[in-house]
């Protein structure tokens, strides 16, 4: 076949030979972007360590799934299907970018392997891309500026959008595209001109019409168009490469870093260094993020992957209730922070003050680590560690709100937040009639087969006490040889580690996991999602753990539970608490426990499972005093009236506390109630039922 | 500036039920849970942010026991540069007069321009920072909510009255002033501060190095004495009333009609 | 027996509550004992203090300089020492002024002091008995005091029944001329006067007055309806303030405000005498506490052991009620 029109190899552009005009754009456009990546990497290098290099296979696993199979992305249908389109389009492109970038230089070059039938054919699928990409550029312009998703937006206090950033960025793509299928669609109409058989264009494609359009076009405007557009392709292609890195852009480079390195342990929180064992924490200089340079590098790679895409927020209680906290601003501002301060040319800057600069306090003590930004960001970017890290730098400067320094005092020197006597621990299971029916005894002297670790919260809250008791019925009914540590047992430390008092929290984990090691049981019980995601992450060395509502669970799958029926006339609905549910992927037990009570209606919230609504918060953030425009738990009890629930079932104490305080501030006592998973259990279990020796 | 901070270690009574032990002489301290008097630590906390803006030093004393040394560390955890445990077997018993005598003659050995203490300890009568103050002929305000420093050796003062209202003062340095609560927000010691300053030596000075006469302090010197503790017998008190919720509040309902008068 | 004086404050030519309260605690003291009041200030507002003490005691000495226009504790204490004779004791009450002067004048006088006291026990000879509390008032202590070179004493407000007394046809003695230059180095400037809040609870008739019990800020929203419902207003205990949920101006108390309602509902107060200060004139008082052991249901008329969350709006729905059908 003879090419009719010069390739812009051979073409003169002003004097300059394409081939050589091409060879030196390549390499300042690659020189460029390496000195900018470089310049990028700057930060990381000064950044504190992280362990991200372990299992590398699992690692590989999960970039198959949540890089390449887009995984995340359509849980906003919308935007996830036309992510999904673009991604495959640049997936299937590379190979033609490369190739029609190639052709500045070599006027023949084709792929390895791609040359013949299987180039035809990868000819078709590409230019097919090329046009869902355009198509899709087109269709994400018209989303920004006409429907505008309320999630891209930007409120006042964090700053500006950049609306016409994105459109830009979404109009360069476009023409990257237009200008490849151009370039195409030149050739292809000249060598019809000349009588010479074409490549047909696949139908309806990009190329197709821009080939019928140009029909009648003499040749040299199609010569021109050719090496015209084979420019504008080469200059946006590597302009478009400089320009990413400098906005959220920058993520189709360091999305695969980000995915591979994401974080594998959900519910584990990192440790204050990654490099240093507990026992030698009293040599490091401070606990915390203080300053930029004081993230590990994996966190400040999230903050380059961010694609402001918004989810994250949008699902985040806090910011949903009008709390400062937006997860999503978190990562912009510190993005920008990391841009301003290490800027292409010039002096690397100061350090300074994160809190107090950058971030409020507020900002950071409202989080209350329910986990569903890290539930739904695409790119897998980490919060909770994030939080807990800045929050530790708080607490080593003694900056912490005085709301949360009396529970604290309290739990360092009465081992509970309310400051009660710990011989009181165990007064929950003392009064008379309960004994009698149901006698709960102290591990201490007599092992036991099985801890109730029962935590602060339950044992001292005077409604919570009835958990306790509902719980205690079910495991005296189901012949469990349990018991409690009673006034040997502290607060299990999970939401003071989470509240960054890591030393602190460490004392309670010590002390609490030599009670459990002296008592010798085989496991343990807790009805505090609290409570079981530290025994099962923070704390080493201690038996397996279970929820409560696994054990009834279970005990019902094998028939050993029966219930009797439901009270007429109540619809139940069932919250997910954020450490039993997306912390710990525990939806369908207790699910399985209410849809086994004869009778019983129950209904779906539409945020459920792992998009639950946090209840607000549990442990210290109940003691801590948000400045917000409504409250959290009234959010939720509001979303279970509308599925047309007048039962909250939920499974965790502090939920139990939120809610129960919403529905009366809500207005809705009356018309719902909430009750505990053990206490309906309980409620409704046949006491007869014999259990199989 | 030099500041010292004269702090007490007392029983936390929000962490504590306060109960007679069962001779009657004193309360049972076998669960008690002490800390730094609350008064004191917002004293501390001033004093800190005194010499943030100003430069200087803070020193924090007590007159006590071994015991009383974990006080001492934490607001030394806190901030403070140094503590001092003035101790001796001679001051057991010293009435508040015996303290502010050990406490005036430490000053004494030092060169402090100001002297702050909590405005009254959970066991105490809010009597040593003023005795302090006339022992020493130094300038004293009690009640202060508000210190600011003025030009030469002087500072404004603002003292809590009745009503909400405030007193505003000028006192002269060397000057002795009682911290009350809600002067500043105190901020947090945490564990990890306190083990930090686990082993940093804490002097400890007695009658000895204090150059005081026995005679001055201790239980034969102190003209007040506490012989003992006791609940004193309730009154009759209120009218409980018992019932189910219905009948309390229409019995409450018509208490306050018959009373007050709904307007 | 050693003279007793009882330092007797005043404001615009109003002798203070704690006039009689002291006259009371010296008859206790010594039954038989003359006891004299003194009084500083200047111009014609502390002769007329002065005149009207002598209703009520057998002398008044009256100190009379412009440096003491305002009291300055520091100054009052100079000019008390020089007029007190030795081994005298010196009643006060023990509120802003009495904290400020007592102990100093103690040392000064070189006498025992005692402070915030209950009640007085007995004398035997140079021993004094009285009664003091500590830890927030949940204990009492027998305390004995040496006075055989005088003591000073702060008494508590309110806890002695007042002695009413108005034929003691006393003579006011001039001691200004024993008290020449006076200079301290603390010099009061001005009082600033608390901000007006929107709502002035000392003129309120019923108070719906909240403590610690109330837990959170958003849960006063439940007094403040109860409170709608009465046409009353919501005043509350000084935590509640510290915790920033409520403003000053709506603190019943020592440092708060002194209120005189007819009706006193205490929604979760302890009931710490500070708090108990601030509330004259025998109101009824209906407490509403969790705690069967708080110190309040000694104080107050009627009370109530209840969770105050759940006990509130159903008064408030019976309230409604009872306007609707008047």
């Amino acid at each position: 076949m003879v090419n009719s029109l010069q390739s812009p190899a051979q073409a003169n552009y002003w004097l300059v030979q394409g081939r050589i005009l091409f060879l030196a754009l390549y390499a300042l456009g690659s020189a460029c972007f390496f000195y900018i990546v470089a310049r990028r990497l700057m930060p990381l290098l000064r950044a504190q360590r992280d362990s991200r290099f372990d299992r590398p296979l699992h690692r590989l696993g999960r970039v198959l799934q949540f890089w390449l199979g887009q995984w995340r992305h359509p849980r906003y249908r919308v935007a996830g299907i036309i992510h999904l389109l673009i991604f495959a389009g640049f997936i299937i492109l590379a190979t033609r970018a490369f190739t029609v970038l190639a052709l500045g230089v070599s006027e023949n070059f084709a792929m390895p392997g791609l040359s013949g039938n299987a180039g035809h054919i990868y000819g078709v699928i590409a230019e097919y891309a090329s046009t869902v990409v355009f198509l899709c550029m087109v269709v994400a312009a018209t989303r920004r500026l006409v429907f505008k998703p309320a999630r891209y937006a930007v409120p006042a206090r964090y700053g500006k959008g950049h609306p016409a950033d994105a459109i830009f960025l979404l109009a360069l793509i476009a023409i990257l595209m237009a200008a490849d299928s151009l370039f195409e669609a030149s050739k292809a109409a000249a060598l019809v001109q000349q009588g010479q058989a074409a490549e047909v264009m696949p139908v309806l494609s990009l190329g197709w019409m821009f080939t019928r359009a140009l029909a009648a076009t003499s040749l040299p405007v199609l010569q021109n168009l050719h090496l015209g557009a084979y420019l504008v392709h080469g200059l946006t292609f590597f302009f478009l490469l400089c320009y990413r890195p400098f906005g959220i852009q920058f993520h189709v480079e360091t999305s695969l870093f980000t995915v591979f390195f994401a974080k594998l342990d959900g519910g584990t929180l990192k440790p204050v260094r990654w490099d240093v064992p507990d026992e030698k924490l009293d040599q490091v200089k401070f606990f915390g993020v203080k300053t930029f340079e004081d993230f590990t590098w994996k966190h400040m790679l999230d903050f380059y992957s961010c694609a402001d895409c918004g989810r994250c927020s949008d699902n985040c209680p806090a910011n949903a209730a009008g709390r400062p906290l937006s997860p999503r601003f978190l990562t912009i501002k510190a993005r920008d922070y990391a841009f301003q301060h290490y800027p292409m040319f010039g002096k690397v800057g100061n350090g300074k003050a994160l809190v107090g600069n950058l971030y409020s306090e507020d900002e950071i003590w409202s989080c209350t680590t329910c986990g569903a930004c890290e539930q739904e960001c695409p790119l897998l970017v980490e919060y909770i560690d994030k939080i807990v890290d800045l929050r530790r730098g708080l607490v080593d400067d003694g900056n912490v709100p005085q709301s949360l320094q009396k529970p604290l005092k309290a739990l360092e020197s009465r081992g509970n937040p309310y400051g009660k006597l710990e011989k009181k621990r165990a007064d929950w299971a003392a009064a008379k009639d309960f004994q009698q029916s149901c006698p709960v005894r102290l591990v201490k002297g007599k092992a036991a087969d099985t801890l109730y670790f029962v935590d602060s919260i339950t044992a001292y809250d005077d409604r919570i006490q009835a958990i306790g008791r509902a719980t205690a019925r079910i495991l005296h009914h189901l012949g469990e040889d349990f018991g409690i540590l009673g006034a040997a047992e502290r607060d299990s430390g999970h939401d003071v580690r989470r509240f960054g008092e890591e030393t602190l929290f460490q004392a309670l984990r010590d002390h609490n996991t030599q009670a459990i090691q002296a008592s010798g049981v085989r496991r343990i019980v807790t009805s505090d999602p609290h409570a079981y995601n530290a025994l099962k992450h923070d704390y080493k060395d201690v038996p397996p753990v279970e929820h409560v509502s696994q054990v009834i669970a279970r005990e019902v799958k094998f028939g050993r539970i029966k219930f009797h029926p439901a009270e007429k006339g109540k619809v139940y609905t069932y919250h997910d608490p954020c450490y039993l549910g997306r912390h710990n992927q525990i939806y369908d037990d207790p699910r399985s426990v209410l849809d086994a009570i004869p009778g019983l209606k129950r209904v779906e919230m539409k945020r459920s499972r792992d998009r639950s609504f946090c209840c607000g918060g549990g442990g210290l953030m109940l003691f801590y005093e948000p400045k917000e425009d409504e409250r959290i738990g009234v959010k939720r009890v509001r979303m279970a009236a509308e599925a047309g629930a007048n039962v909250i079932v939920t499974a965790c104490p502090f939920c139990m506390v939120n809610m129960e305080d919403a529905i009366k501030v809500a207005g809705l006592e009356g018309k719902m109630t909430a009750i505990d998973l053990a206490e309906l259990a309980d409620q409704q279990i046949v006491k007869e039922t014999q259990l199989a020796a | 500036m030099e500041i010292l901070v004269c702090v007490k270690r007392v029983p936390d009574t929000s962490e504590n039920e306060i109960e007679l032990n069962s001779t009657g002489n004193d309360i049972e301290r076998d669960e008690l849970v002490y800390s730094v008097n609350e008064p004191d630590n917002y004293a501390v906390e001033e004093a800190l942010q005194i010499i943030a803006r100003v430069g200087g030093n803070v020193t924090v004393v007590t007159v006590g026991s071994q015991d009383d040394e974990e006080v001492l560390r934490r607001e030394m955890a806190m901030g403070a540069g140094k503590g001092v445990l003035l101790s001796d077997d001679v001051f057991n018993g010293s009435d508040a007069r015996g303290i502010a005598a050990i406490l005036s003659a430490f000053v004494q050995k030092g060169n402090y321009d100001l002297i702050l203490t909590g405005v009254q300890a959970e066991d105490g009568g809010a009597q040593v920072g003023g005795m302090l103050a006339a022992m020493l002929d130094y300038p004293f305000a009690s009640l202060v909510n508000s210190i600011e420093m003025l030009d030469g050796r002087k500072l404004k003062i603002s003292r809590e009255i009745e009503g909400g209202n405030r007193e505003i003062s000028e006192i002269e340095l060397p000057c002795v002033l009682s911290i009350q609560t809600g002067i500043n927000e105190p901020r947090y010691v945490g564990m990890r501060g306190i083990r930090a300053v686990a082993s940093v030596p804490i002097p400890t000075y007695g009658t000895e190095e204090l150059k005081l006469d026995p005679a001055t302090v201790g239980r034969t010197a102190a003209k007040v004495k506490r012989l003992d503790y006791f609940v004193p017998a309730l009154g009759k008190g209120a009218e409980m009333l018992h019932g189910n919720r219905e009948e309390i509040v229409a019995r409450v309902t018509d208490l306050i009609a018959a009373k007050g008068g709904l307007r | 027996m050693p003279r007793i004086f009882a330092f007797i404050t005043h404001r615009a030519g109003v002798v203070d509550d704690s006039a009689a309260e002291l006259l009371a605690v010296a008859k206790k003291i010594d039954a038989t004992a003359a006891p004299t009041a003194i009084v500083t200030g200047w111009g014609a507002e502390v002769d007329d203090v002065c005149d009207n003490l002598c209703a009520s005691f057998p002398e008044v000495w009256e100190i009379a300089h412009e440096a003491l226009a305002y009291p300055n504790a520091e100054l009052i204490r100079r000019a008390l020492v020089k007029v007190l004779p030795a081994g005298c004791i010196v009643l006060l009450a023990h509120e802003h002024f009495g904290i400020d002067l007592a102990p100093g004048l103690s040392i000064k006088l070189n006498s025992a002091f005692a402070s915030d006291l209950l009640a007085i026990g007995g004398r035997e000879g140079d021993c004094l008995k009285v009664v003091r509390q500590e830890f927030g008032g949940q204990v009492s202590a027998h305390v004995e005091c040496d006075i055989s070179s005088g003591a000073v004493l702060t008494i508590r407000p309110g806890a002695f029944k007042p002695e009413a007394n108005s034929t003691a046809k006393g003579v006011v003695v001039e001691k200004s001329g024993e008290v020449d230059t006076l200079s301290a180095r603390r010099r009061y400037l001005e009082t600033v006067v608390a901000e007006a809040g929107d709502v002035d609870i000392t003129k309120q008739a019923i108070l719906v007055s909240v403590g610690r019990g109330i837990q959170e800020k958003d849960n006063i929203a439940i007094a403040q309806e109860f409170a709608d419902a009465l046409g009353a207003a919501v005043s509350c205990s000084r935590p509640v303030v510290d915790a920033k949920w409520l403003e000053k101006s709506r603190q019943v108390g020592s440092s708060g405000k002194t209120v005189k309602p007819k009706v006193y509902v205490a929604c979760g107060i302890s009931g710490a005498f500070q708090h108990l200060a601030g509330l004259k004139g025998n109101p009824f008082i209906i407490a509403i506490n969790k705690n069967p052991k708080a110190p309040i249901f000694q104080v107050a008329d009627v009370g109530i052991v209840d969770d105050l969350l759940e006990l509130l709006p159903e008064l408030t729905s019976k309230i409604r009620e009872m306007r609707k059908a008047a």
